[in-house]
């Protein structure tokens, strides 16, 4: 067992970890703790994998935003931290479901033919990646730009305060 | 080891496993969401693992990653923004309370 292996079997081990506490505790702001250190070994995997462009998105936009998101949102509305009360066949019920998906879904995969290449540890280089983002795949490479503005406006309006609300900005202060 | 691909793909159904348990067996919504971020970064595993191992010459998968990432980051702002207001609508954050439309 040399020093790479023993690195990638922690950084998996904090992946599946992270996303253990992120299911298993009862407290909803521990979840979210979690959930970032998930996200964290996830993003180290990636660079196992060859993939640092990657691994910096997942840094940046999975923590950064995401799970800075889930917190704030447990934080800003008064009682989400008080831990619900969960029943005990249903989480039995979905942990049967969930280790049977997990047996079955791993079986498939580590037995499908997949048709490996032969030279796997060949990186690949960011520039190239830019140009296939601007030339092969620029139809959704733009449409997600627009998805992002739909859904910034659509968040905005569902979360806007309804009802009579006090003008204080510093230009109605100085009318 | 990281240089096979068994390793991520028992980690990526690991994250899916465990993704699917939290959106079943929980009754938050925000830990519902969670468990479903989870889902996502199972597929993204796959997506990117599955680019190295089998055509590490074009990006595809990498490029299907970054789509999921972003659509993740759209996915959550509106989940969280319908979470917030339920909340205030109904003083919960359960999802059985959530039954205003049931027949």
């Amino acid at each position: 067992m040399t020093l790479t292996d023993i690195c990638f079997l922690l950084i998996g081990a904090m992946a599946l970890g992270g996303a253990f506490l992120a299911v298993g505790l009862k407290n909803v702001f521990y979840n979210a703790l979690g959930l970032g250190l998930s996200f964290f070994g996830v993003a180290g995997i990636f660079i196992f994998l060859n993939a640092e462009f990657i691994a910096v998105m997942q840094v940046i936009i999975y923590i950064g935003a995401i799970a800075v998101a889930i917190i704030f949102a447990i934080m800003m509305s008064q009682p989400l931290w008080i831990p619900q009360p969960d029943s005990g066949p249903r989480m039995i019920r979905s942990a049967v479901f969930a280790l049977l998906l997990f047996g079955i879904v791993s079986v498939v995969l580590l037995k499908a033919p997949w048709p490996l290449s032969p030279e796997p540890t060949l990186g690949y280089p960011l520039n190239v990646l830019g140009r296939e983002l601007l030339t092969r795949a620029i139809l959704p490479f733009e449409l997600i730009s627009l998805v992002l503005l739909i859904a910034i406006l659509g968040a905005l309006l569902i979360s806007r305060e309804t009802g009579p609300t006090k003008r204080t900005s510093a230009i109605d202060r100085d009318a | 080891m990281s240089d096979q691909l068994g390793p991520y793909l028992v980690l990526s159904s690991g994250l899916l496993a465990l993704g699917v348990y939290g959106v079943l067996a929980r009754r938050n919504l925000i830990a519902m969401l969670i468990a479903l971020e989870l889902i996502l970064n199972a597929a993204n595993v796959n997506f990117v693992a599955l680019n190295r191992f089998v055509m590490p010459d074009k990006g595809t998968g990498q490029i299907m990653a970054l789509f999921v990432i972003a659509l993740a980051g759209a996915e959550i702002a509106v989940a969280l923004a319908i979470v917030r207001l339920f909340f205030r609508h109904s003083q919960s954050v359960a999802a059985e309370d959530a039954k205003e439309l049931k027949g």
